[in-house]
């Protein structure tokens, strides 16, 4: 791509309307010429560029604290989801419907925050970021970000939870394990669903085929996840849940890496 | 002249696969229904007895009691033999025990002419021991194989008959295994060189990989309810079935929503391969994790059938079953790829 440097230095800074050139020259990732063209398997010997993954963290960010409208929604629909499960059971949950509820809730709250991932996306910005950076900059930095996002909704779902349904469950649990459990079981749901996402929009078919995609994948991780918190809210000692932990991290770390790989056979066009 | 035959081979020699599928299958389909269960004790009453004299109901499986047949009780070398048998007819006979105080375990296992039925029993009183009394023939009966009959499947309690069903109900997802994994090679192809046609090639190993699929299930459920009493459990493996089925259905719903064959190819390339993977993770780790929970065998404990059948009995035409199996499967594959390129060409 020979014109990728000329055309991001050409582009005119304009405040809002060109916010993603802004970011990424201002942080100084297109150092060189980067080449998303792939020149067979050599592509992947090329290595991870630190910079242009934070610089796209960074316009991420900024990008979504400018739609405050969608945090908003993300949160509105778990606050709503949790009052009606409030509303239909009325009084005592036994330990494992307590659980399976919480991760039911996470599930879709994580199909819904996830979703947009990469509708939001237009052809033209696409484009643009094509010319200028390596795709797998730009699956990293989504994944890692969606993570992030997962990792706050999986966090405050559970405080609008207990406040709502009751912590007595969580009297003999292991508070430490069961957090930890959500912190994963947020991570792998991400880590699915992103590139799931990508797959999703590039069909041009968003929400109706995220759900029968993703589906069917999330769910070797959310049987482990759940028996996992399970485990952690009956108490059970770390010797014995720590595989259910090594099981989940080990389910993230492949599935980032199978999407890091496939990620530029779909940007491509 | 040898060499010309080889140089022009004709349809028969270039099929030769078709030929040996079909024949493994017939040997493994007639052979698999015909030979008989090995004998074996399948009932016993009652189930509990007490010290003194107890009349012991057996109900034997494709046996031979004879007249001079030997029964006792027996568990950990404590044993005590009966003192008269009545045989009724070949499958039934009762037997009479004079069970004396005082034993060190249990007595669980009945025995009739090397014949066991384990954990029949369960006698109350536990002592320190008795002095051991040698039936007579005891030595003898240790190496019993009188009523072998010739080659035969081996018995177990529950199975009984349904054992059959093995060398139907595994191939069918061993070749479901193998058209999926065709199928991702084919899709991996495809994100290298955009070939349409590794994509259709990919398509229809999906679609026969999700008849064997289906068919899996159908043998699976009818095994279930036969053995554990209900069409469908809340199991690992049984799960791992349905999401199987689940992605391979949704790789088809996205095929089919892009219309543009180019798009089509590459996304369900890449949707088949993280799939795949996902599912060869749900298939062999999670199970492992979740091990705890399953009825299946070679899951959680419990063995397969490998243990329970010591003299490879099945393996004789399990073997042959899944080899017959996959040439089915391959030969479908084959069928259905020509029929759609046939079809392309005749578009353009």
């Amino acid at each position: 791509m020979w014109f990728g440097k000329p055309l991001a230095i050409g582009m005119p800074i304009t405040g809002t309307t060109c916010s993603s050139s802004h970011y990424l020259i201002r942080a100084g990732a297109i150092s060189g010429v980067a080449s998303p063209q792939l020149g067979g398997w050599a592509a992947y010997l090329r290595p991870v560029r630190p910079a242009e993954i934070t610089t796209l963290l960074r316009l991420e960010m900024a990008l979504d604290l400018r739609q405050r409208a969608a945090w908003a929604g993300m949160l509105l629909y778990v606050v709503s989801a949790v009052y009606v499960c409030y509303l239909a059971v009325k009084g005592g949950l036994g330990l494992a419907t307590w659980n399976a509820l919480f991760w039911i809730i996470l599930l879709f709250a994580a199909f819904n925050a996830l979703t947009r991932s990469f509708q939001r996306e237009d052809a033209g910005r696409q484009l643009y970021l094509y010319t200028l950076v390596d795709p797998r900059s730009v699956i990293l930095a989504r994944a890692i970000y969606n993570g992030g996002v997962m990792v706050v909704l999986s966090l405050l779902s559970l405080l609008v939870y207990t406040l709502l349904l009751g912590a007595d469950v969580l009297v003999e649990a292991d508070l430490g394990q069961f957090v930890l459990s959500v912190v994963l079981g947020g991570i792998g749901f991400a880590s699915v669903l992103t590139l799931i996402s990508a797959i999703a929009a590039r069909a041009g078919n968003g929400i109706g085929l995220m759900a029968i995609l993703g589906f069917p994948l999330v769910l070797p991780l959310l049987l482990t996840v759940m028996r996992a918190s399970k485990l952690a809210l009956d108490g059970v000692a770390w010797s014995v849940t720590s595989t259910y932990f090594g099981g989940l991290v080990l389910l993230d770390v492949i599935t980032i890496t199978l999407a890091w790989i496939l990620f530029p056979y779909l940007w491509r066009d | 002249m040898a060499l010309l035959l080889w140089n022009e081979p004709t349809a028969a020699m270039r099929n030769w696969w078709k030929f040996l599928g079909i024949g493994l299958l017939l040997f493994a389909s007639i052979a698999g229904l015909r030979i008989p269960l090995a004998p074996a004790l399948v009932h016993v009453s009652p189930d509990r007895i007490a010290p003194g004299p107890v009349d012991v109901y057996v109900t034997g499986y494709n046996s031979s009691f004879g007249n001079d047949v030997k029964v006792r009780l027996v568990n950990e070398g404590d044993a005590v033999c009966a003192s008269s048998v009545a045989v009724l007819d070949g499958t039934h006979l009762t037997a009479r025990f004079d069970v004396p105080a005082g034993f060190k375990a249990n007595l669980t296992d009945v025995e009739v002419d090397g014949l066991t039925y384990r954990g029949a029993l369960f006698t109350e009183g536990l002592g320190s021991g008795i002095v051991e009394e040698q039936c007579p023939g005891v030595l003898d009966m240790q190496n019993s194989s009188a009523q072998e009959v010739g080659f035969a499947f081996p018995n177990r309690s529950i199975l009984y008959e349904s054992i059959r069903n093995l060398h139907f109900h595994v191939p069918m997802w061993f070749t479901m295994i193998v058209l999926m994994g065709i199928s991702v090679f084919q899709s991996i192809k495809v994100l290298g060189s955009n070939s349409l046609d590794r994509d259709l090639a990919a398509e229809m190993a999906v679609r026969i990989g999700l008849v064997f699929c289906v068919l899996g299930l159908i043998t699976g459920a009818l095994w279930a309810r036969a053995t554990w009493g209900a069409f469908w459990t809340n199991d690992v493996k049984l799960n791992g079935a349905a999401v199987t089925g689940l992605i391979y259905v949704a790789y088809l719903v996205l095929r089919g929503s892009v219309q543009d064959a180019h798009k089509r190819a590459r996304l369900a390339a890449i949707y088949n391969i993280f799939a795949f993977v996902l599912l060869v993770l749900f298939l062999f780790v999670v199970p492992r994790l979740n091990a705890i929970d399953s009825l299946h065998p070679g899951n959680g404990g419990n063995s397969g059938f490998s243990d329970l059948d010591l003299d490879d009995r099945l393996r004789v035409i399990f073997y042959p079953a899944v080899l017959g199996w996959i040439l089915l499967g391959a030969w479908m594959y084959d069928l259905r790829v020509r029929a759609a390129r046939l079809e392309t060409t005749m578009d353009r």
